[in-house]
Parts: C-alpha cells; structure tokens; sequence
C-alpha cells in the first residue's frame, strides 16, 4: 500500500511538469484554433538549450530558464509570424501538419548539431533526497514540481489579472467577437504563441533534469501531451491540468501494481474509455457548432 | 391529427430555459409561420424537431408516430427536411451535385452505384429550371451568388420529396425581388401538397404567405391562429415591445 | 459559361487521358524488366508501396475531410497480422505468402471497425490526435505482448530463399502494384458514386449533410474502414519484404505522415493526386535517407518540402494545374 501512496506522489509531482507543457499547448489550441503538434519539439528544444548552456558555461538548468524562457518566446513569436498565420484556410487541419513538420525539422536540426545520443540535465538535486513520512523523495521532484507550480500560477494571473490575459480569453472565447471589441487579435495569437513556446522552455527543463532524452524524445512527449489535452477537453487549461494529474498518477500507480511496461496503456485506456461517454473531454464544450 | 404534434417539450441550456413546455401542431397542407422575438427559442424547436439537438423531455410526432430521440439523417427520412439560416449549402460540389446529395436510394446497391444516374440527373435538372438556377448547374456552390443559394438549398431539399419542410428564415438577407419569388415558389410547392413550417422576421411576408401563425416567446407559445388574428392578440403586442 | 469550351475539348482529352494511362500501366508492368538492378527494383517497391499508402489514406483523408495521421497503426498492424499468420501457420516462404495478404487486410479491417468507432465520436482537430494517441498505443501493444510479437526484439517472417540476385525484389514489386491498383480502383470507384458524394458532403458541411440524410457515422466508418484496410494489405506486404520487423519501425509515424504529405502535395480528395505525390516525394526521400540518413538532416529536408507545399500549394498539384488550364482554356 505504502508503495501505491508513494508512486501516486510521485505521480502528482510528475504531473505538475507534464500539465505545465500541456497548459501551452492547450493555450495555443485555444487562442489560435491550431494543434502544435511540434510542442513535444519545443519541449525538447529548450532542454537542449539549457544543455548548451550547462555544457559551455556550467550554467545551473533551472537558472539557465533566465536565458533560455525568453528566447524561446521570441521563437514562438517567429514561428507563429512565418509559419501558422499563412494559414488561411482550412487551418485546424493545415496547422496540424504544419506543425507536424516544424517538429520533424528541430528533430533534424537537434540531431545534426547534438547527435541522437542520450543526454541529461544535471545538478546536485538530482540524486539528493530527504524522506517524509517515510517516503524517499528526490529533490529534483520537489523544486521541478514547484517550479511548474510557479509558472502555471504565473500563467494564470496573467491571464485574469492582466488586460493582455483578458484579450486573450477574449480571442479564445469568441474570435470574431473579440476582433469586434477592438481585440488585435493576431497580434495576441503572436504573443500567446510565444507565451506557450516559453512555458514549453520550463517545462524542457523540468523534462530534462528528470528523464534522459534525445531529439526523438518528442514523439513520445507529444502523444503524451495530445492525449492529455484531448482528455481534459481542447482549450481547457483547467481540464488540462487535471488531465495531466491523472494521467501521471495513473501511469506510477499501474507501473508499481502491475508493471512499468504497462504504465502508458492504462492511461489510454483511460481516453478510450473517456472518449466512448463524453467525446469533448472533460472539460470541453461538444463539437457540433455551427447549427 | 395533425401532420407535426409537439407536445409539452421541454430544453434547457445550462440555465436558460430555451424552449419550456412547448405544444403546438402543424396542419397537413398548410404554410405555418412561427414567429416571436429574439431569443424566444424558435431555431431551438426547429434543431429539436429535425434531432439536432436532443430534448430535455416531452414528445414530438410526425403523422402520429413518434420521432423524439431520433438523429437528423433518420428523420429526414421520414419526410421532413429543413433548410439553414443564411443558406448552407456545400461550397465544394457543384450545383447539381448539391441536388444530388439528399437523393434517397434503398440498398447497399444503390448507394455503390454511379451518383450521377440518368433519371435523377433529369430531376435534379428539372428542379433546378423550376427555381431558375438551371443556369449554374456546373457551378461550384462555393461561387454563388447569396441568392442563388437560397434556392438551391430549398431545390436541394425539396429532391428527396418531404412532406414537411422546415425552413429557418427563408426571407434572410433577401431583395425584395427575391422575395417575391421564393414565396411564389412555396406557394407552387405547397399546391403541389407540400406542408411548410417557418421561422420568419419579415411579418408581411409571414402575413401573405402562411395559414397559421404560432407566436413563440421565452420558449412557449402565447397565441396561435389566423395572421389577422394574431396581429390583433394584445399578448402579441406585449411580447414583442417587451412590456 | 465555363460548360461549353470544356464539352468542346472533352473528347480530345479522354483520348490523351486514356492513352496516357495505357502507356502509364505499361510502364509500371515492364519496369522490372527494364531497369532489374535491385538498387532501382528497391526504389520501385517503396515508391509502389506508397501510390497504394497515399491513394488508401485519401479515401478517408481527402474524400471526407477527416485527417488521420496515425494510419501508421494499420500499416503495422497489418504487417504483424502477416507475419504472424506465415510463422503460426507454418507457411513456406515464397508466393503462398502473397495468398494471406488479404486475410491481414480483412484483421485490419476488424481492428479499424473498432477504433473508427471510437475515433469517430470526434471532429476535425479531436479525430487527428485521436488518430495519434491509437498509433501510439499499438506501438505500445507491440512492444508489450512479448510472447505474441518478440516484442522490441522484432518479429523475423519466413524468407524466401529461393528467390535471388535481381529477381528477388520483382514479387514484390508486383504485389504492391496490384494492391496500389486496388487502391486506386477503390477509390475511383467511391468517387464517382452516391456514397462518394455522402462523403464530399461530410467533408464541406458535415451538418448540413446529416441534415439532407446522408448517414454520416456509418460513411465515414465505411471510407474509414476501406481505407485502413488497403493500408494493412501494403502493410503486410512490407513485413514480407523487410522480413524482420520492429514495433518502432513499422508502426512509425513518419509512415503514417508521409502518406498525408504526399497525398497533400498531389492534391486532396482527387484520384491521380496521391499517385503524383507519391512518385514526386518517395524516390527523392528515399536518396536523402541514404545520403543524409546518418546525420538526421534528411528530417529537416522533409520538413522544408512539407513547409514549402503548404504554404506555397496548400491545395496541391493536380488541382492547382486544373485551374491553371481552364483559365487558359478560357482566355482566347
């Protein structure tokens, strides 16, 4: 039992990074009507950033997020002027693909210059630990999980204490009506583009200091984060969260009681079965709209 | 009996109460108009009619059988078919495919078959001439003009020969030459035993075409009978000047 | 009046169309015979196999609308459904493998029956990751059921030695053309009939065309269905021609989104546009794998094409040219 109590923490601290990459993802969805399928690339991208960082100038990853979060904004910004806002039609479907093909590019890129072996994130915290209640816990765990902790809360007085939060809920809710009260929205699609590419920073770190990764790492990043956003209902930054929360104390649960190989299945069982009794997700409103 | 009994149903959205207790009947031949306000939930009783939406409770019957529960697809092939507001037709297929795709066929062999069938082609031609929008057939829906999709839509859903046919502002953004002849049109259709219902803002044209008249407000209705019985109800008054 | 030019020149051009197809038909029949040298033969399987992948994937892709990218899932499955047909059952290598390709087309189907009814609760951008997340799982069932597929160790099918030097790849090369055929000669098929049109519908207003009674879920699970049974037919095929098969390799999303690229490239929803991207895209991705391979900067050639088409021909090839002649056409 003890083991159960201790995976599910380890799920809820885990959990916090994977609902921190899920909430820019779910941003972007909301804001933009796209799918950023290249955010499990970002992810990666800015891992590999702070590995540079730490490679060259020894640099600590959580602190490198100083350098790192900014200029991966100003690469969400870019991204989004070049790649995304030409979309003119079609765009749900285009963007998919779009995205799909930055993805694809970092990969290449991130091969070419770091090669496809496995890398980590290192700092003192990784294999020091301190115990409650028994329970033997990593600090990289704790300060990864508090870190994700600051940054969403970050996320969201921005998003309902700022004007420029409000134009974004605003865009998200209703675009035309957003344009109509004076809301710029490409400009906002822009910037919240950057905003999600930066939380994808943090996030990178986060991923990096706790797992070993490499440029293919994405693919298992996105469908990880797909499904959670698509669990908790697309343009939900709420049902992500929660989404993000179950699925990670699912998968540690099924990894200690049935085995590690099957960690991952249980959790999509969890969307299958979810999908068959509400389609939207948790959280989400149902697709049928323009009747 | 009547061709549509809607007896007593009942929609909520969240806290509003869209459509509350709602009865009401649709003779067999005639032109019916529903009006009301704004928001008296009019569309609503239309995508529940047609299973758009599912209700809350209540009943609704087609020539005595119930259909309340039934998707869009299964009822309009019990014979009633509906149209849009601002026209929806399908902007990628041509004018005449757009006739094409209401087109019921029984059987696995049928739907497996060519689309474009000789006979039902002619048809789909024939009505086209009798809306006066033959001239585009090979037009891409896509590239019409507002007007000409008002008429293919109705043209569209009148090839699979409903008997009931629900149309959401048929008067919507239209010129008054227009106007004129989509009502001639109705008129023609409904000679030919085609029943109407109708959500319309434009009064004089639900005056000089329609038998019946329900008034609908906040989602049930407060009077129904003759246009010039209507227009003389005092709650008709009241609801529409918000008293 | 864009009918009457277009009636005028009609005859004239069915002739050049029919005349071409022959001379295509002959070419892809002869080319083993011509070119035998199995570095070219290898190129003419992959670029075979993925006519039959791009023209199966847009029946449901472009006729409907609904993007998968996890088609990847019945390429795979479909090969793991052969291979373990040929080892459980004994089979000797050589052509009676061929004679079970469509027993793993028809296990594909069942398995698409399933997960298109769960897929297809969901629209647009839903259905794509939906799509995704099913890939991802079957990677994962392969890679778990250990005593059923080897797991990450691979699954190894009876090779055929018998067949040798340059002819080894000519069955082959014939099987993914008859399948792309197949491909083809389905989809032309639902093109031009009723339940095509239901599909064209779905895929402009899928409302609108449940509201003038097109049965949209059992369309759209039909085309579906279809679809990723060609896709486990090739899929198959695959395994027998690799002979050794792995969960990452052949439930790869590369797979399941080059298929999308190139039917994108050529043109969604049109029938010789798949096969054009197809032609166009596998051959050169083919040379830059084999360039570049080492050093992953073949991903980013790919992304650049994939970029470039979107953004510059987000309509693709074949329509873009349509359009071109009929304006000439109809500028004297």
């Amino acid at each position: 039992m003890s083991l159960v109590i201790e995976a599910a923490v380890l799920g809820v601290l885990t959990g916090g990074v994977y609902a921190l990459m899920a909430s820019g993802l779910t941003l972007i969805f909301g804001v933009m009507r796209i799918i950023n399928v290249g955010h499990g690339a970002l992810v990666v991208l800015g891992a590999y950033l702070s590995f540079a960082l730490f490679r060259s100038i020894h640099m600590d990853p959580f602190l490198s997020l100083v350098i790192t979060m900014p200029v991966m904004f100003a690469i969400g910004v870019a991204l989004q002027l070049v790649f995304v806002r030409p979309l003119k039609t079609d765009r749900e479907a285009l963007s998919v693909l779009v995205t799909y093909a930055l993805a694809l590019g970092i990969e290449g890129t991130l091969g070419y210059v770091f090669t496809t072996n496995y890398v980590e994130l290192r700092g003192w915290y990784e294999t020091a630990s301190f115990a409650v209640f028994g329970f033997h816990i990593t600090y990289v765990y704790v300060f990864g999980f508090l870190l994700c902790v600051a940054i969403l809360l970050a996320l969201f007085l921005m998003l309902y204490r700022t004007s420029f939060g409000g134009a974004i809920r605003a865009t998200m809710l209703n675009r035309t009506a957003a344009q109509l009260i004076g809301v710029d929205v490409d400009r906002v699609s822009a910037l919240a583009f950057g905003v999600g590419v930066a939380t994808a920073a943090a996030g990178g770190v986060v991923f990096g200091v706790t797992n070993a990764f490499n440029p293919g790492s994405h693919y298992d990043l996105i469908s990880r984060l797909l499904t959670i956003i698509v669990l908790g209902g697309l343009g939900s930054l709420r049902g992500a969260i929660l989404a993000a929360l179950i699925m990670l104390v699912t998968e540690d649960v099924t990894s200690v009681v049935i085995s590690p190989v099957w960690a991952s299945f249980a959790f999509f069982v969890i969307l299958v079965a979810v999908l068959i009794v509400r389609p939207q997700g948790l959280y989400g409103v149902r697709a049928r709209d323009r009747i | 009996m009547s061709l549509l009994e809607v007896d007593n149903l009942s929609r909520r959205f969240g806290g509003v109460l869209a459509v509350d207790g709602c009865t009401l009947a649709v003779e067999a031949g005639s032109i019916t108009g529903l009006i009301g306000p704004n928001g008296s939930g009019k569309t609503t009783v239309f995508n529940l009619v047609t299973g758009f939406i599912p209700r809350d409770s209540g009943d609704i019957r087609f020539k005595a059988r119930s259909i309340a529960g039934l998707g869009p697809d299964r009822i309009y092939g019990l014979g009633i078919a509906r149209t849009f507001q601002l026209a929806r037709i399908f902007p990628r297929l041509t004018a005449l495919e757009n006739m094409l795709v209401p087109v019921r066929r029984a059987g696995l062999g049928g739907l497996f078959a060519r689309a474009q069938r000789g006979h039902e082609k002619a048809r789909a031609m024939e009505m086209l001439e009798f809306m006066e929008i033959s001239h585009v057939a090979g037009t891409l829906g896509g590239a019409l003009s507002y007007g000409q999709r008002k008429l293919l839509e109705l043209g569209a859903v009148m090839m699979a020969a409903p008997e009931l046919v629900l149309l959401d502002e048929p008067a919507g953004g239209v010129n008054p030459a227009l106007l004129e002849r989509i009502a001639d049109h109705l008129r023609r259709l409904n000679r030919q035993g085609v029943t109407f219902l109708l959500v319309e803002h434009n009064m004089s044209f639900v005056m000089q075409l329609c038998h019946d008249v329900v008034v609908l407000n906040a989602g049930r209705p407060i009077a129904k009978g003759t246009p010039q019985a209507v227009r003389a109800d005092p709650a008709v008054l009241d609801a529409y000047l918000g008293a | 009046m864009t009918v009457g030019p277009m009636h005028v020149g009609l005859p004239r051009m069915a002739l050049i169309k029919a005349l071409g197809l022959v001379v295509l038909a002959v070419a892809a029949l002869m080319l083993p015979l011509i070119a035998p040298d199995p570095g070219t033969t290898n190129i003419a399987v992959f670029t075979m196999m993925y006519v039959g992948l791009a023209t199966a994937w847009n029946i449901m892709g472009g006729y409907t609308g609904y993007i998968s990218l996890g088609h990847a899932a019945f390429f795979g499955f479909g090969a793991y459904a052969l291979g373990l047909l040929l080892v459980h059952l004994n089979i000797t290598p050589g052509y009676a493998p061929f004679l079970l390709v469509p027993v793993a087309g028809l296990l594909t189907a069942v398995l698409a029956v399933g997960i298109g009814w769960i897929a297809l609760r969901t629209r647009a951008a839903t259905f794509v990751i939906v799509t995704i997340a099913f890939m991802f799982m079957l990677q994962l069932l392969a890679e778990n059921l250990v005593t059923l597929t080897g797991g990450g160790a691979g699954l190894g099918l009876p090779y055929p030695h018998d067949w040798g030097g340059d002819f080894f790849n000519t069955p082959y090369y014939y099987a993914m053309l008859a399948l792309a055929v197949l491909a083809l000669a389905v989809s032309w098929w639902i093109r031009r009939s009723k339940f095509g049109l239901g599909l064209l519908a779905i895929r402009d207003d899928e409302d609108k065309a449940l509201a003038v009674g097109v049965r949209t879920r059992a369309f759209k699970l039909t085309a579906y269905v279809a679809s990723a049974a060609i896709v486990g037919m090739i899929g198959g095929v695959y395994g027998y021609y690799v002979t050794y098969i792995y969960p990452q390799f052949v439930i790869d999303p590369l797979i399941g989104l080059s298929m999308v690229l190139m039917a994108f490239l050529g043109g969604l929803g049109t029938l010789s546009g798949p096969v054009i991207g197809a032609v166009l895209l596998e051959p050169t991705q083919l040379e830059f794998a084999y360039r570049f391979g080492a050093s992953r900067l073949y991903l980013v050639f790919y992304a650049a094409v994939f970029l470039t088409v979107i953004l510059l021909l987000p309509r693709g090839i074949v329509p873009s040219v349509a359009d071109l002649v009929r304006r000439r056409r109809l500028s004297p």
